[in-house]
């Protein structure tokens, strides 16, 4: 090996690829059968359960785990696949430490809930090795639906539009469906390509087909499907990245963080893939610690996420946090960029300290400087959308003219999460079905 | 430390701890290891007559129930008595009693019945120097269709006739082991007593299928796709032991008969409720076969740490609890709790509002928050809600002071009263 995490600029290979390969390995081990049992039996089968409520999809939580209780994971499964046909990435993805887990009673009484998350993906996993899907299609209705987006929100719509016998078309501008599944997860919290096997899986279900390399605004419009089509729906995300406003930004090796990500992802052998000895990440939020951490598994020597408000108000859970110094990487708050620095390239990011006020965040006067070498960007993600017909506040859509339903991170309500990506591309199939069906 | 040192029917041992007669008492190595380990005693696992031992099946002799966890709740066997030669336990039983002077060494006898058996067995134990014999008339299985065990046990006549016998032909003291497996254990124990036993010990084994393979459909454990009923026991029939040596304790005839009680102990706790309920000691089988003998050191040091906090000595606690075992008639029926939910230690999980709400009284009021509160007017105090949540004393029964007026039924609490005294009660009216 010729580098390693000292090696200056930006470079592959700073780990062995064994090192590599065990730092991207599944980092939650999956329950075995009796472990499953042992956590199934801690669940105390709540009246009106607050997990329940607590999740965006509303799993029947209680019951799923009653099912895994008495060996029967296969119909645990389909009690969450009814509610969240995604359930298998979200038992991955999901901060459950703020959802379902937080509401948990034995976290109220124990400072230990029911382990739901890992549970949802015993059963589903379970489920799914049989390789068989659980739901059927009901009658053709003859309806099209399009659906723009096949991330989170636009896959649970299609699936649950093909379950009532509409046909589907799915319109994606990636090579591949999934979205941020597919593109924006971090890599040891699905792998073993679990974001393409899920989608295959979903599809047996019959009734979506999924056109790729298909852009809106530039390969279709949404006044040309709703010509085409019985119904629309949009679930394409937010395509745009946030600017630092910091001069110097444009220096080379500042990047966006959900590029490195996606790139990442797509990376067969990572080892080829190159990061910087010194990383700095600016953002407080999941995208931030996802690509920090994943730096620090490459082999950056200094991995440093820096934070303009309060560590209190990082939209990054604290689980989120705890993993990220675990990792190595150090948090800094109540820092704001002031300027990249740097010839050509990066070399040094200023940062002002700042403190929150009554009257907002205010810089102290004090500033410091961070070495870099790479930059990444994780201060949030826009619409990137000019349509007409369509009503943006706050960079989401707000309405959509009829015909047309929205979904997902690009809607008002959107959380940046995939469960609730899916829960609105659900109830959106529910209302698009109820629409079509009273038209007649 | 409080003194454990046991004096039961005459019979010394250092504490009142032994093994009750089954698979960890069968060989000489076993209870050399129990005893090591502190057993007070032991109940040497059952010989038969002279001859060819008697054979087990290949197959799995155990079923069993779990709770979380695999925890071992309830065991069920199938093995019948020692499959040895009864010279290999003779001698064994004999080298083992001289050195362990200070231990209880009883053997455990299942021949036919007849006279001729039982005294040739005797005759046949005696050079053993064994402390007592104990005539095995529980085993449910097996043993049972061979007019031995449970099916000499299910008959009064015959425990009378076979323990006269005993006492007749041996010096030794005779403790009378009882199948569970009868209707009512009082006519069970009369005739041992009448017979003229030392000591009754119960219970043995309860008749059982732990449960169905649903593959091969064969009642459990399931040797070559078939099931015979097993004997049940551990945790899951302590209840059913608990109230069966009460019984005894308590009835005019056999008051005062010693009772070595055996039933799922599996701690020190479960240990002092049966000699609370009456026993002068007890054996124990399953939680030694679950863990292993050293649980003997816990219950050991947890008896002592309870008498002392409680100043009592050992002789104190056998039958303290027993005159407080009473007829439902006896109950006072103006004793009148309510149910109360500690807000505080509520974790909301709603277990006692669904449990009241669909199964018994609606007495339970389900408030924005997940508050939940009971309603005095509704609640009959039947202790439900305090068996279902899962957090202990977050609900407690609490006691209405006598002239307090009950709000369900709009009446105070007065004196004591019971069944026999109410005017509800036909049987009140025409006694007087």
């Amino acid at each position: 090996m010729t580098n390693s995490p000292l090696t200056p600029g930006i470079v592959p290979a700073r780990l062995p690829a064994d090192n590599i390969a065990a730092n991207f390995a599944d980092h939650a081990a999956a329950l075995d059968p009796h472990e499953a049992r042992v956590a199934a039996d801690r669940c105390y089968f709540c009246h009106d359960a607050p997990c329940i409520t607590a999740c965006p999809t509303s799993i029947d939580i209680p019951l799923f785990i009653r099912q895994i209780a008495t060996g029967t994971p296969d119909a645990a499964a389909k009690t969450i696949w009814q509610a969240n046909i995604l359930g298998g990435m979200c038992a991955r993805v999901c901060p459950t430490e703020t959802l379902c887990e937080e509401a948990c009673v034995r976290e109220a009484a124990e400072g230990k809930p029911v382990e739901i998350g890992q549970l949802q993906r015993f059963a589903t996993d379970t489920a799914m090795a049989k390789g068989q899907h659980p739901f059927s299609r009901a009658p053709s209705t003859g309806k099209k639906v399009a659906v723009v987006g096949a991330g989170p929100a636009g896959l649970a719509c299609a699936h649950r539009l093909a379950m009532h016998g509409h046909d589907v078309v799915v319109f994606e501008r990636r090579p591949k469906a999934g979205g941020l599944n597919e593109y924006g997860i971090a890599s040891y919290k699905a792998t073993e390509n679990f974001a393409q096997r899920e989608v295959d899986w979903l599809l047996q279900i019959g009734g979506i087909e999924i056109r790729t390399g298909v852009s809106l605004g530039r390969d279709i419009s949404v006044d040309g499907l709703r010509a085409d089509y019985d119904a629309v729906f949009l679930g394409i995300g937010l395509g745009g990245v946030n600017a630092l406003r910091a001069p110097g930004e444009d220096k080379a090796g500042v990047q966006d963080a959900v590029d490195f990500i996606s790139v990442l992802r797509q990376t067969a052998d990572l080892t080829t893939l190159p990061v910087g000895r010194n990383v700095v990440v600016i953002g407080g939020g999941m995208t931030a610690v996802d690509a920090a951490v994943q730096s620090k598994l490459l082999g950056a020597e200094n991995v440093t996420i820096v934070y303009r408000r309060e560590q209190e108000k990082m939209s990054a859970s604290g689980y989120e946090q705890d993993h990220a110094t675990n990792a190595g990487v150090r948090i800094i708050c109540n820092a704001a960029p002031l300027a990249v620095h740097g010839n050509g390239s990066v070399r040094e990011v200023e940062f002002a300290y700042t403190i929150d006020t009554p009257e907002g965040l205010k810089q102290t006067g004090e500033t410091f400087r961070l070495k870099a070498d790479q930059v990444f960007k994780a201060i949030g993600q826009t619409l990137t959308l000019a349509e007409t017909g369509l009503v943006v506040e706050q960079g989401k859509i707000a309405a959509a003219p009829a015909g047309v339903w929205v979904g997902g991170d690009c809607a008002t309500g959107g959380e940046d999460l995939t469960v609730t990506a899916v829960a609105q591309g659900r109830d959106a199939a529910e209302a698009i079905h109820a629409s079509l069906m009273a038209k007649g | 430390m409080a003194d454990l040192t046991s004096n039961f029917i005459g019979i010394k041992s250092p504490n009142p701890f032994w093994l009750a007669s089954a698979p960890p008492t069968d060989k000489k190595y076993n209870v050399e290891r129990a005893f090591e380990a502190g057993w007070g005693g032991v109940v040497w696992k059952t010989l038969g007559s002279e001859g060819p031992p008697i054979v087990n099946v290949n197959g799995p002799r155990y079923g069993a129930i779990w709770g979380a966890d695999r925890r071992l709740l309830g065991l069920n066997n199938i093995e019948l008595i020692t499959d040895r030669p009864l010279e290999v336990n003779l001698r064994e039983i004999k080298e083992v009693k001289r050195k362990w002077r200070d231990r209880a060494m009883i053997i455990s006898l299942m021949v036919p019945c007849d006279e001729e058996s039982w005294k040739a067995i005797l005759g046949q134990i005696e050079d053993t120097e064994a402390d007592g014999v104990e005539l095995n008339f529980g085993c449910p299985h097996g043993m049972a269709e061979r007019g031995m065990g449970s099916a000499v046990g299910q008959v009064p006549e015959y425990i009378e006739m076979v323990t006269r016998w005993v006492k007749q032909y041996s010096r030794m003291p005779c403790i009378v082991k009882l199948t569970p497996n009868v209707t009512s254990i009082l006519p069970p124990a009369q005739a041992a007593h009448r017979g003229g036993a030392d000591a009754v010990s119960l219970i043995n084994t309860v008749k059982s299928i732990t449960n169905v393979d649903l593959d091969h459909f064969s009642p459990f454990p399931m040797i070559d796709g078939k099931g015979s009923h097993g004997g049940y026991c551990g945790p899951a029939v302590k209840p059913i032991a608990l109230n069966m040596v009460a019984e005894i304790a308590r009835h005019h005839e056999t008051r005062g008969l010693p009772i070595s009680g055996i039933g799922g102990v599996t701690t020190w706790r479960d240990a002092a409720e049966f000699m609370a309920l009456g026993a002068g000691n007890v054996q124990v089988c399953t939680a030694a076969m679950t863990y292993g003998f050293k649980i003997v050191q816990e219950m050991i040091s947890g008896l002592s740490q309870y008498l002392d906090e409680k100043d009592m000595a050992l002789s104190d606690l056998i039958g303290r609890a027993v005159p407080n075992f009473v007829e439902w008639q006896d109950l006072n029926l103006n004793y009148v709790t309510k149910a109360r939910i500690d807000p505080d230690a509520c974790i909301k999980c709603g277990r006692c509002y669904a449990a009241c709400e669909d199964t018994s009284h609606q007495a339970i009021a389900m408030k924005p928050g997940r508050v939940f509160e009971v309603l005095d007017d509704e609640c009959v105090a039947c202790n439900l809600c305090v068996n279902v949540c899962p957090v202990e004393n977050c609900i407690t029964m609490v006691e209405l002071p006598k002239g307090t007026v009950d709000p369900r039924t709009k009446t105070p609490v007065g004196d004591y009263a019971n069944w026999t005294q109410h005017p509800n009660n036909p049987g009140a009216h025409a006694a007087e």
